[in-house]
């Protein structure tokens, strides 16, 4: 009985059979292969694998991207920095924005294989080692956000609405702000951090 | 999405060559991507004119040029357009949100889709999305619809505010055609009415680039105003939108620009309402008179004739406000 238990349930005759129908198969010849790959293709587009170099917080990347891969998946899927956040991934949120060339920009509308060479900052790159960047210390102290899904994409956004020069009153802030949406509504905390940094 | 091939062009040349009807043209891609994604527009391939195109902002001896590649950002911010178009910059501001105009290009307004809630969605009849589906507008949610233009096959909108700027201020377009042809086009024959074929939004002949737009010089000064109504007080499309420039001397109106977002499927100018105004004294009786001219020429849809009320009061506050501002200066 014990020994029927250990016993795989696989035969030594099913093992044979099967090593030798796979080995047959790797014989079978290309043309055929290839006959199948045009089948696939003529209901399945193929897709385009793009060669990019892109520069990401100072650290340059060589990689080879599909050409629908936007910024924002590239960032968040291919190269693990999830700090910025997909929101309604349509461009109407501002959940995703980044800097690209040193302006702010939204990485869920803009393909990732036609940033060749561009200089792209996210959220992870704003710190300078374990110091936060102003801005992020603004928004912790003037309560810029609870739930924090937006905050990535606000924080982006104010820091370059105070360079670009357009935080020197409430009213201007929400104008230069408006493209960053926030459903717990902490506008208030926001508007007082930017304020604070524009100082 | 669709996959498809990226083609950076090097040349316009080079663009001209590779295009034709399976595949797009891109620059700032930001409402080219987004129809990617929901699947109305399905390109085998982008031809990439971000390199090629200029993006230089020149002063010329009667005017300016604007390269199709500047962002809306940069016009809007630029010196020269400030001064003497303060109208374009003004317009551009009340657009879209300071992400989007950095990555919006000048030709690409002119090129965008209507924002009509029933092209967007694809499980909806369309007529400019699929041609003979019908108009799920025309008896259906009509807040984003046409008051005047419009046919049965489609009561879709323009949504651009850069646009009613153009079209107010006689904008020219500069286009290069698919034979290499340079041509230039008058900004009021650019865009066109639905009529039978909603599927097509301007007279751009089939893979032609826009390569610049030029802005004649004009005698307004500070005398402009542009007044969006939307549902928010920031980054919405427009209910109804209205571009105002006065030429005022000795109280007298010398000549008026008056022209209309939010109202028709291209940009709408109020011709006969300028002329009304013409040698007339610049007084709120008359910008009233004007007001109602406009209302009286409108076809509101079953269900959008408040925005008739919001226009009549966007266009006297506009012609109120280019008053103001000229008084300013």
């Amino acid at each position: 009985m014990n020994q029927n238990k250990t016993q795989n349930k696989y035969s030594r005759r099913f093992f044979i059979k099967a090593s030798s129908a796979f080995t047959t198969l790797a014989f079978v010849p290309n043309s055929i292969k290839a006959f199948y790959q045009d089948i696939k293709e003529t209901y399945f587009t193929k897709k385009v694998t793009l060669p990019l170099s892109i520069n990401i917080n100072k650290k340059t990347y060589n990689l080879n991207v599909d050409s629908r891969t936007t910024l924002l998946d590239l960032l968040r899927e291919n190269l693990n920095l999830t700090g910025t956040k997909k929101g309604c991934d349509h461009g109407q949120c501002g959940a995703c924005t980044i800097h690209v060339d040193g302006e702010r920009a939204l990485s869920c509308l803009s393909f990732a294989a036609m940033m060749q060479g561009k200089e792209i900052t996210t959220i992870e790159g704003l710190a300078n080692g374990d110091n936060l960047h102003p801005m992020q210390q603004a928004f912790l102290d003037h309560d810029g956000y609870q739930c924090g899904y937006c905050t990535p994409g606000q924080i982006m956004s104010a820091v370059a609405c105070v360079n670009e020069g357009h935080a020197n009153s409430t009213d201007e802030i929400k104008e230069f702000m408006s493209g960053n949406i926030c459903r717990c509504g902490a506008y208030n905390g926001i508007t007082n951090a930017i304020k604070s940094v524009a100082k | 999405m669709k996959p498809f091939e990226l083609l950076k062009a090097e040349s316009i040349d080079a663009a001209l060559k590779s295009a034709n009807a399976t595949n797009s043209y891109i620059s700032g891609g930001t409402n080219l991507v987004d129809l990617m994604k929901k699947q109305i527009d399905q390109p085998d391939g982008l031809i990439d004119l971000s390199h090629t195109l200029s993006n230089n902002i020149e002063n010329t001896n009667n005017g300016v040029y604007l390269g199709a590649m500047t962002t809306n950002t940069a016009i809007a911010e630029h010196k020269t357009i400030k001064k003497d178009f303060p109208l374009i910059s003004k317009a551009i501001l009340a657009g879209a949100s300071p992400q989007i105009r950095n990555m919006a290009t000048a030709g690409g307004n002119l090129l965008q889709r209507t924002r009509c809630p029933y092209f967007y969605d694809t499980v909806m009849p369309c007529n400019k999305r699929k041609p003979n589906s019908g108009c799920g507008a025309l008896n259906g949610h009509q807040r984003m619809a046409a008051i005047i233009g419009y046919s049965n096959s489609c009561v879709a909108v323009h949504p651009s505010d850069f646009c009613i700027a153009l079209i107010a201020l006689d904008a020219d377009v500069d286009i290069v055609t698919q034979n290499g042809l340079q041509k230039t086009i008058a900004f009021q024959e650019f865009h066109r009415l639905p009529e039978n074929n909603p599927v097509k939004d301007n007279n751009l002949p089939a893979n032609a680039i826009i390569t610049g737009i030029i802005i004649p010089n004009n005698k307004f000064g500070d005398s402009v105003s542009y007044v969006k109504i939307r549902e928010r007080d920031s980054y919405a499309f427009a209910l109804v939108s209205v571009a105002a420039a006065l030429e005022i001397k000795n109280g007298k109106i010398k000549e008026a620009r008056l022209a209309s977002g939010g109202v028709a499927h291209k940009p709408w100018r109020w011709h006969q309402a300028e002329n009304f105004l013409k040698d007339k004294e610049a007084t709120q009786e008359n910008f009233i008179k004007t007001a109602d001219l406009i209302a009286s020429h409108t076809k509101p849809l079953q269900h959008n004739t408040f925005k008739v009320s919001l226009l009549k009061g966007a266009i006297e506050t506009a012609l109120m406000e280019c008053l103001t501002n000229s008084k300013r200066s």
